[in-house]
């Protein structure tokens, strides 16, 4: 594989740019691999890169019925952090935020990782309360956290309406730490990592059949045909229930749609990413000017990768509420992802009843901070048969347990994170 | 999703009258069914990628609640009936 390099981009400027080698081939499908992912996405490629590079792997596919990227990977709006209040989930996020912070030199792929901060506001004093034992709860893990007052959040985000009636500012909770990283480099980066030490990345190939004999998987029927495997990982997000299916497994996941947003080019305008409280909020600034923000799931069980005007008004209302001069940015695009939405709003990483199929999936609307934990401990399980230390708690049999990992201590409702 | 639903009610109405609950083919089971039952019901869903069918609340309009069968990928919807006609010897 080629090294990127400030010394590699100089002599290939001085070259006319010619030399440069494609990230990754287009492999033809061999007739069996060690290990096959479905899924091409940040999760599967993470997985592949993992396996190989961590455990040893050489003989690994990953399949995707689409393109690298064409997934939430290359839809979301970016987030990165580990402010998660349970014992369950926050050692995980953290793992992945460690994982963050060395990712660009591992994999030698410049992903934009910004550590510009995610504050959370507070509107009322019983909120507040609930953001210090969120921050309490994350030290406790050796994560950072602050809780900031008003005149400290003021000193950040000046702009924002601090009076407003419903939702005045108060204050908010700040993780330092989190920010956000560039999305599409992150799939290309884990994509180029996993080809490059012999898996094979294999686009516009769907999964449309598991084959099995008992209780072990033999292999994949695909759009390109039959391929065998020892081991079956499955990694496709929004579209978990449907693979799922042809394994004879029924999730405790629901595909809803979620949007997101982009405006024009702005000069520097927010240089952190803030959530505001009316429902769900947030923004961020990208690299190229755009304000980056949305919302909440629309809000009813979807596989079109669109959604509705309905909620497109409520974000702008929402973003106009928070900070005025919204009103005067246009925007750009606006587009849909779908998300596997699991019942407590925590995933499963997991093996399941078929003794070599495992799954990866329930990511809501928080998986691209978890891409580096999630293939890591995926690869982990997958290689070892057993859990990696942080994602214990990811058991598909959890809900049957009793051991729901419930963040927002909401119930069973496809429609948490 | 279709901006408007026709209400076996009300008519052609905007969609935001409506409040969507969830999928109206999972069979509440009984108080004594097994603790297995009660998973599957809480918890499971079929989540298909296609035809479904769900549990629709006409909130701002006649307050019944409705079975609307919709595709989840065209958003297509095939037909809206109130939930009475789903029990047994229902009328309507
Ligand atoms: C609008 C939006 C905003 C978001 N914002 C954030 C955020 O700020 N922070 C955050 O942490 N998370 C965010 N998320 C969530 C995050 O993007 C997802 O949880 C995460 O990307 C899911 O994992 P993935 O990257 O592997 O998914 P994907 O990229 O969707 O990968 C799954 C892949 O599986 C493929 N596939 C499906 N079926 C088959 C088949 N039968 N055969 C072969 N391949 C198949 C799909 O084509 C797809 O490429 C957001 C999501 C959306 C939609
Ligand atoms: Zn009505």
């Amino acid at each position: 594989m080629m090294r990127y390099s400030a010394f590699s981009v100089f002599l290939q400027g001085l070259t006319g740019n010619k030399g440069w080698a494609s990230a990754w081939g287009s492999p033809t499908p061999k007739s069996h691999y060690d290990v096959i992912i479905v899924g091409g996405g940040g999760h599967g490629l993470s997985t592949a890169y993992y396996l190989a590079k961590t455990f040893g792997f050489r003989n690994v596919a990953v399949l995707e019925k689409g393109y690298v990227g064409s997934g939430n990977v290359g839809r979301n709006t970016t987030i990165i952090r580990s402010n998660y209040l349970l014992p369950g989930n926050n050692p995980f996020y953290e793992l992945s935020l460690k994982l963050w912070e060395g990712l660009e030199q591992d994999f030698n792929f410049n992903a934009m990782v910004s550590q510009r901060g995610v504050l959370n506001l507070y509107h009322s004093d019983g909120q507040r309360d609930d953001y210090a034992r969120r921050g309490n709860a994350m030290r406790l893990h050796g994560v950072d956290a602050e809780l900031l007052d008003r005149e400290q959040v003021r000193k950040m985000v000046p702009f924002m309406d601090f009076d407003n009636a419903r939702f005045p500012i108060q204050g908010g909770l700040l993780q330092r730490r989190g920010g956000t990283v560039r999305h599409d480099a992150v799939a290309w980066g884990y994509a180029r990592g996993a080809a490059s030490r012999g898996v094979d990345v294999i686009q516009h190939c769907e999964v449309t059949g598991i084959k099995r004999d008992g209780y072990r998987v033999i292999g994949v029927e695909t759009s390109r045909g039959f391929i065998g495997c020892d081991k079956l990982a499955l990694a496709t997000a929004g579209n978990s229930s449907v693979v799922a299916d042809l394994a004879g497994i029924r999730l405790p996941i629901e595909s809803h749609v979620l949007q997101a947003f982009v405006s024009e080019g702005l000069k520097p305008f927010i240089d952190t990413v803030v959530t505001f409280g009316v429902g769900h909020f947030y923004i961020s600034q990208s690299d190229k000017g755009g304000l980056v923000f949305g919302g909440d799931i629309d809000g009813y069980n979807s596989y079109a990768q669109r959604g509705n005007l309905a909620m497109v008004e409520h974000v702008a209302e929402a973003g106009v509420s928070m900070i005025p001069a919204l009103a005067r940015v246009r925007t750009l695009r606006s587009w849909g992802g779908i998300m596997d939405m699991s019942m407590d709003g925590s995933p499963i990483i997991d093996r399941t009843h078929l003794d070599n199929l495992y799954l990866n999936a329930g990511w809501c609307y928080g998986g691209f901070k978890a891409t580096p934990a999630s293939g890591y401990c995926f690869a982990h399980l997958i290689a070892r048969n057993e859990p990696q230390e942080t994602a214990r708690a990811f058991r598909l049999d959890r809900f049957e347990r009793g051991y729901a990992i419930d963040e927002r201590g909401a119930g069973p409702m496809p429609n948490l994170h | 999703m279709a901006s408007l639903i026709t209400c076996p009610h009300c008519g052609r109405r905007p969609t935001q009258e409506f409040t969507i609950r969830s999928d109206a083919s999972l069979k509440r089971p009984a108080p004594d069914a097994s603790q297995a039952d009660w998973h599957d019901y809480v918890f499971l869903r079929p989540n298909p990628r296609g035809r479904h069918s769900e549990h629709w609340h006409h909130s701002a309009g006649c307050r019944r609640w409705l079975v609307v069968e919709r595709d989840t990928v065209t958003h297509e919807v095939y037909g809206v009936r109130d939930v009475v006609s789903d029990l047994a010897g229902g009328a309507r």
